[in-house]
Formats: structure tokens, C-alpha cells, sequence
């Protein structure tokens, strides 16, 4: 992939000072004339990987605009704890209906814009996993299948987070929720197939899929400026880690992210019009273990009543999708 | 100018003369032809500029209209039916956001059983969300109030259904007088919202509002109701002066003059009823007729006004609720609470039962002698009904309720023949 050339070589990290930089490759977030699309003073959670992830894409979003941004937002964390009246935290034209129909809203939006001839505004969707991949799915294939003029983010923290971590159809096998609670034979979410929204969005052929995790914020401004480029339905499928309902340090967001891509969990890749074009390899390869044991979600997989078995086709996972995704250098394997 | 034309079509060309921005386009019968044909004249460039967007549900087409409406577009769709009911969450969210979106409902039955024909069920179990219901009594009325609802609707910034009776009126060919556009565009401004999704001047719509505000935002929407009760009796007459003729307003009274007995309805069983009066008033019958043609706001002192002067009064109405009779016959009682006027409830034509003549006739005359029940269910076959409830007597796994109707009533389009 292009978007990552700078190797920080003194740390081995890629986590690039901006003052290390030419101006034209700073981040927008690094810049004055960011936006801060999304204010201080909201009122979501200490370390909440949603809030980070937004305020990244947004702001993106914003400087690829040229500031001439709409956002729709689901119901869901990020719509409540940025927003309650007067208190709003959004400096773009900002609206939300219900909980299903965000992908739905903006095609409205973009469709006044169009009418109006207001080619130069944009209009972003965003919702949490429940709401893109549970209650919003049916309005954003119908939204990708026209290939309406929107970008919609997905914020995927694989529960239902706003309403007490109640399971989705985002949450990982095994996992601990309120509606899947780490009793019984099978402890925690069923081993089942999910939703992987990203390859559903790509089968609709739309010109821009791409995944992402906070743990890499250049990665996701870049792919969202990319995605802003673009004209039609795109797709950005964010993982943000919650701390409260994975059951995580405040302070572990961005690593929890890191390990869920390092261990092949969390495939991130884009793809074009169903084709990927790139895959972001794993640097260091890590066991599933190390991702799941520090999060209070997976404790009951290990410990005195552990089941190594669940944690063995959890592995599973993670090495298909290596294999699938090729997310492995041949070097690095 | 005149036009031999079906209903559905001529309520498209209504529409299409209101230059809508977006159109959100989902088929459901009887609604389907008016989006049929809007679709058309969209892509043939005859209605420019316009999106005509097809949806993939009712709940998206409310959706998308939400969305076009706050970004400052004028905004239509049509629905009916289950498509109303899939839509209803959106549908609530455009009141409560106060976006003045118009939508044809093309009334019609809800199931179980599926039916496809038409009664009042599907807009009256929107009675309490927000926003505004007005029924056409025939396709002519159904083409001039779409034009008024745009109006009203943008005026108060609230949304509008205008209701007319599926198949019955969207499905028949009536002459109408189509506007011409100057008409239209002397009486519809182009929209000024209230509130609009703009770059230049970002603001929040749709966040969350606790205790300290709430019920001062649905009161407003209940107050702008209030505002339409004075509003569409002069909506209504400016209509007139530019148009020609009457059409809209509140209430309609018919034959009302020295009337002991008064039958209120809505929608095009006004044509039978008006009929039916005719005919009796020839026999010497004080009869007359009251036509709500403003279900919500629902005008309180119109019809307790046209209603004062009787001795009794009968709501005959396409709609039922269940559990306990009439729903328009409730908003028409409490109209004229006090009065100590005799009144009367008639339920009929329900999943399109046949509403004739000769049943009205025999009905009213009952009413008359005041010899009816508080609730009537105008041919209902109760000895189909009992034979059901018996069979759930004799046995505990008794079967589908509705095929069990159809076997014992054996072919009934052999009945209506």
C-alpha cells in the first residue's frame, strides 16, 4: 500500500513526529487549520476508541471537502455523548434521525445537494457497528446498490455499547456481553460467521471498501482523503476498541488495536469496485492470545476454567484471514 | 383543463405541477401507479430539476425524504398500507424534526389476513404521530389538495399526508381539471425552510432532548395544528380565487339544512352517502351529511357546529378499533360532548367490503328511529363468526382464523356478482 512510506528506523516504529516531516505530509490532525469537527468537552468514555476514530475521519473528511461537509449519525454512543442539546459537539451541519436509517438520510442529502446543484458538498454517514450491521443493513446495501454519492463510516466496537454491551452481529465469537454472558457449556457469543461488512460492501461493487483500526491514524486519514476523492458509495469499516465493554484499560486502546490487526483478527485492507488493491501486512505477528487475555471480555477462555479450544478456533480466524488476506510477508513469515 | 384520467395519474401531474426536488419511489398497491407515472417524468426530463430515487423499503423512503427534506429540498413519496406501518419510525421522526414533507397515502387495509383493497386502517394508526391527514373525497379533490398540502405543509414546517381511498379513487378514471403550472406556482412559493443542513452555517438537527424540553417540543407540534385549523379554511379560499373552485377546507356539510339526522364519514364513501341522502330527502327525510375533510388537525368547533343543530348524528367509517368501536366516531363524540346528542357508529367497508345503496338506506333509516346499537358493523356475516368462535369451542387446534372464514363463506366474489 502507498500510504505508509515513512519508517521511523531510531524506534522501529512507524509512528512518525510531525516535525520530522515536510509540511504537505503531516497529518490533518497535526495541522492548524484542522476542523475539529467534533469538539472537546463531549462526554464519551476515558480512552473510547470511537470519539478518536471520529474525530480523525472527520476532520479528514473536512480537509478533503474543503470544509463543505454534511454528517448523518445512527443512534448509538457516538450520536448521545457528543451531542445532547445545547451542548452539541459538532462544528459540521450535523443531523440525526433514528437508529436504522443514517445510510438512508444522507442519501437524501446528497440527493438535494445534487438537485441543488451543490456539487462541492459532502455528505458522510456514520454509525456504530449495530447500527450498520444489524438495524441500518437493509438502508446501506439499498444506499451501496445505488451507489448513492456517500461515505459511510462504520465505528465497529462489536457490541452495542450505548445500550449496556449487548451482543451484534459484529461481536466476536466467545465473547463475553450482556446478552452472551460467559456461562454455560459454551461460554459467551456462539462461534458463528458474523457479518463481514467490508467483503458484503465490496460484492455490491462499489468503488471504495476499506478497513481500518485507531492504532493506525495516518492509515485512517489517509483512507478516508482517498475515499473523499472518490464519487459514489464508499465504505470504511473502523475498529475502535471500547474500553468499557471489552472490559479494557483506558490507556490500551491504541495497543488492543494494534494487537487485533498484528494477530490477523482484524484484516485491514482497501479495496476497489470489489477488488482489494491493498493490505496494511502485519509487522510483528502476534498469537490470538496476547489480544484476547487483556481484555475482561475473553477472561473466562483462560484462568482455572479456561477453554483453550475456544481460543484455538479463535486462532483459526486469525490465521484464515492471514492466509486469505495475505497479511504476512514472505520475509516476516 | 379537463382530462379523462385515473386518479393515481392525475395526482402525479398535481404533484409534478408542485415541483418536488426528491422523489423516493417504492411500490405498494394501490399506491404504485402515482410513483409509476412521477418516474417517468423524471427521466424524460419533463419534471427537472428532480431526483427520483428508487428505495429498497417504505422505511427508506421516509428516510431519504428526512434527509432531502433537512438539507432544504421539497420532498414527496407515496405509500399505503404495510408500507405506512414499515415506515412509521421515520415517519414520527419527520414531525418530531418538523420537516414538511407530503406523502399520498393510497388508503388501504393492514394485515393479517393480507388484503390488498382499501379501508381508513393504515393512516389512522398514524392519528397521533404528527402529522397532518386530509382526505379526498374524489380524485378531482385528491389532485387540489396535494397542491394545498405543500403549501400548509412549508407554511407550518410540518408534514402532510393526503389520504385518498385506494383502487376506489387511485384506480379510477374521473374527469379532473389539471392545473396549469402558473396557477400552481401563484400559489405555491418555493420552499424556505425553517432549518437546513448547510456548510456555511453548520447546525445540529435531530439530538437528544431530556425532561427540560420535551414537552415543549410536542406541544409545538400540537399548537401548529392549532395554527392549521385557521389556516386551511383560508388556504382553501385562496385555492378558490386562483383555481376556481371549492375544494379542501375542514368540513364539508351536505343537505345539512333543517338535518335531525347528520352521517359523518370521510373519503369517497361521501359519493354513496351523498347519493343515499338524495334519494331520501326526495322521500321527505331530514337528512343531511358532514365530510371531515381534515382528519388531524382534527376541527373540534366545525363539527360541533355542523352537528349542534341535530337531533343525532351516525359516523359511518372505514376504520376500527378494536377492542372498542369507532375511531373517527371517538374524535366526533368528543366534538360534541354536552350536546346531548344521540350517536351513532357504523363500521363498514373494512378490507374493501362493498359499501351499497340499499344497505346505507336501511341503515339510516334505523338511525332515524333511533332503533341502532351504539356500534353497527355494516354486513358482517355474525353467523361466520359465530360458526368460527364454536369451532375454537370444539377444538383447541382450530386453524387459521381467515381460511376457516373463506371455507365457510365459500367463493365470495360470487356474492358481490
Amino acid at each position: 500500500m502507498g500510504f505508509q512510506t515513512i519508517k521511523f528506523y531510531q524506534t522501529g516504529t512507524y509512528t512518525v513526529g510531525n516535525r520530522l516531516l515536510l509540511p504537505d505530509q503531516r497529518s490533518v490532525q497535526a495541522g492548524e487549520s484542522r476542523s475539529n469537527s467534533i469538539n472537546s468537552g463531549h462526554r464519551a468514555c476515558q480512552g473510547c476508541g470511537e470519539a478518536l476514530g471520529a474525530r480523525y475521519a472527520i476532520d479528514a473528511a473536512m480537509a478533503e471537502s474543503d470544509n463543505r461537509l454534511i454528517a448523518v449519525n445512527a443512534t448509538g454512543c457516538l450520536e448521545v455523548f457528543s451531542t445532547p442539546y445545547p451542548e452539541s459537539s459538532w462544528q459540521v451541519p450535523w443531523i440525526h434521525s433514528v437508529f436504522g436509517n443514517a445510510p438512508a438520510v444522507a442519501t437524501g442529502i446528497a440527493a438535494a445537494m445534487k438537485v441543488k446543484g451543490k456539487k462541492d458538498v459532502r455528505v458522510v454517514a456514520q454509525g456504530g457497528d449495530g447500527g450498520t450491521t444489524d438495524i441500518g443493513f437493509g438502508c446501506l446495501s439499498g444506499m451501496f446498490e445505488r451507489n448513492d454519492d456517500v461515505l459511510y463510516i462504520c465505528y465497529d466496537n462489536e457490541a452495542y455499547m450505548n445500550t449496556g454491551v449487548q451482543r451484534s452481529s459484529a461481536t466476536p465469537p466467545a465473547a463475553r456481553t450482556a446478552t452472551t454472558m460467559p456461562v454455560g457449556p459454551e461460554p459467551g457469543n456462539p462461534f458463528g460467521q458474523g457479518k463481514n461488512l467490508p467483503e458484503i460492501a465490496m460484492a455490491h461493487g462499489i468503488p471504495y471498501v476499506a478497513t481500518a483500526t485507531v492504532a493506525d491514524l495516518r492509515d485512517l486519514e489517509y483512507k478516508v482523503k482517498k475515499a473523499m476523492k472518490m464519487h459514489g458509495a464508499r465504505y470504511i469499516h473502523l475498529f475502535v476498541p471500547c474500553p468499557l465493554g471489552w472490559g479494557t484499560a483506558s490507556s490500551d486502546t491504541i495497543r488492543i488495536a494494534r494487537l487485533a490487526k498484528e494477530s490477523g483478527l482484524f484484516p485491514v485492507f482497501e479495496a476497489e469496485h470489489g477488488e482489494i488493491t491493498g493490505v496494511l501486512k502485519i509487522r510483528r505477528k502476534v498469537g490470538v492470545e496476547e489480544y484476547l487475555m487483556p481484555q475482561k471480555r475473553f477472561a473466562h477462555l483462560f484462568g482455572s476454567h479456561s477453554h483453550p479450544e475456544m481460543v484455538i478456533r479463535i486462532q483459526e480466524i486469525a490465521d484464515r484471514n492471514i492466509r486469505k488476506y495475505g497479511l504476512l510477508d514472505e520475509e516476516a513469515a | 383543463m379537463l382530462k379523462q384520467i385515473e386518479g393515481s395519474k392525475a395526482v402525479a401531474e398535481a404533484v409534478s405541477l408542485c415541483r418536488p426536488e426528491v422523489i423516493c419511489a417504492y411500490p405498494i398497491s394501490p399506491q404504485t401507479h402515482i410513483v409509476e407515472a412521477l418516474g417517468e417524468m423524471v427521466k424524460s426530463g419533463r419534471l427537472a430539476p428532480c431526483e427520483y430515487i428508487n428505495v429498497e423499503s417504505e422505511f427508506a423512503a421516509m428516510s431519504v425524504s428526512i434527509g432531502a427534506s433537512a438539507a432544504g429540498a421539497r420532498a414527496y413519496t407515496a405509500t399505503a398500507s404495510q408500507g405506512l406501518l414499515f415506515m412509521t419510525e421515520a415517519v414520527y421522526n419527520a414531525s418530531g424534526l418538523g420537516l414538511p414533507i407530503v406523502m399520498t397515502v393510497a388508503n388501504r387495509a393492514i394485515g393479517a389476513p393480507i388484503n390488498i383493497w382499501n379501508d381508513h386502517s393504515d393512516s389512522l394508526s398514524q392519528r397521533d404521530s404528527g402529522w397532518m391527514q386530509l382526505f379526498a373525497e374524489n380524485n378531482q379533490e385528491a389532485v387540489d389538495l396535494h397542491i394545498q398540502a405543500f403549501r400548509l405543509a412549508e407554511e407550518l414546517s410540518m408534514p402532510i399526508m393526503v389520504c385518498m381511498d385506494g383502487y376506489i379513487l387511485t384506480h379510477a378514471f374521473e374527469r379532473v381539471d389539471i392545473p396549469v403550472q402558473e396557477q400552481v406556482d401563484a400559489y405555491l412559493p418555493s420552499f424556505e425552510p425553517r432549518q437546513v443542513l448547510d456548510p456555511s452555517e453548520p447546525i445540529s438537527i435531530g439530538a437528544m432532548v431530556g425532561p427540560e424540553a420535551f414537552m415543549e417540543v410536542k406541544y409545538l407540534a400540537h399548537a401548529k395544528q392549532l395554527q392549521a385549523i385557521e389556516r386551511i379554511p383560508q388556504l382553501a379560499s385562496e385555492f378558490r380565487n386562483i383555481f376556481g373552485r371549492d375544494s379542501g377546507g375542514l368540513v364539508r356539510t351536505y343537505r345539512a339544512d333543517d338535518a335531525e339526522t347528520m352521517v359523518v364519514a370521510m373519503g369517497s364513501v361521501i359519493g354513496t352517502i351523498k347519493d343515499t341522502v338524495d334519494e331520501m330527502r326526495d322521500e321527505g327525510h331530514r337528512i343531511g351529511v358532514l365530510t371531515i375533510v381534515s382528519y388531524r388537525p382534527f376541527p373540534l368547533e366545525q363539527v360541533r357546529g355542523a352537528l349542534l343543530h341535530c337531533r343525532r348524528f351516525l359516523v359511518l367509517e372505514k376504520s376500527l378499533a378494536v377492542g372498542m368501536g369507532g375511531i373517527l366516531a371517538t374524535d366526533v363524540r368528543m366534538a360534541v360532548t354536552g350536546a346531548g346528542l344521540k350517536g351513532y357508529t357504523a363500521i363498514a367497508g373494512l378490507g374493501g367490503r362493498p359499501i351499497f345503496k340499499s344497505q346505507l338506506h336501511q341503515l339510516f333509516r334505523q338511525a332515524e328511529k333511533d332503533e341502532l346499537p351504539p356500534v353497527t358493523f355494516l354486513d358482517l356475516d355474525r353467523d361466520a363468526v359465530n360458526r368460527q368462535l364454536e369451532r375454537e369451542r370444539q377444538t383447541r387446534r382450530s386453524g387459521p382464523v381467515a381460511e376457516n372464514m373463506l371455507h365457510d363463506k365459500g367463493i365470495v366474489s360470487a356474492k358481490f356478482g
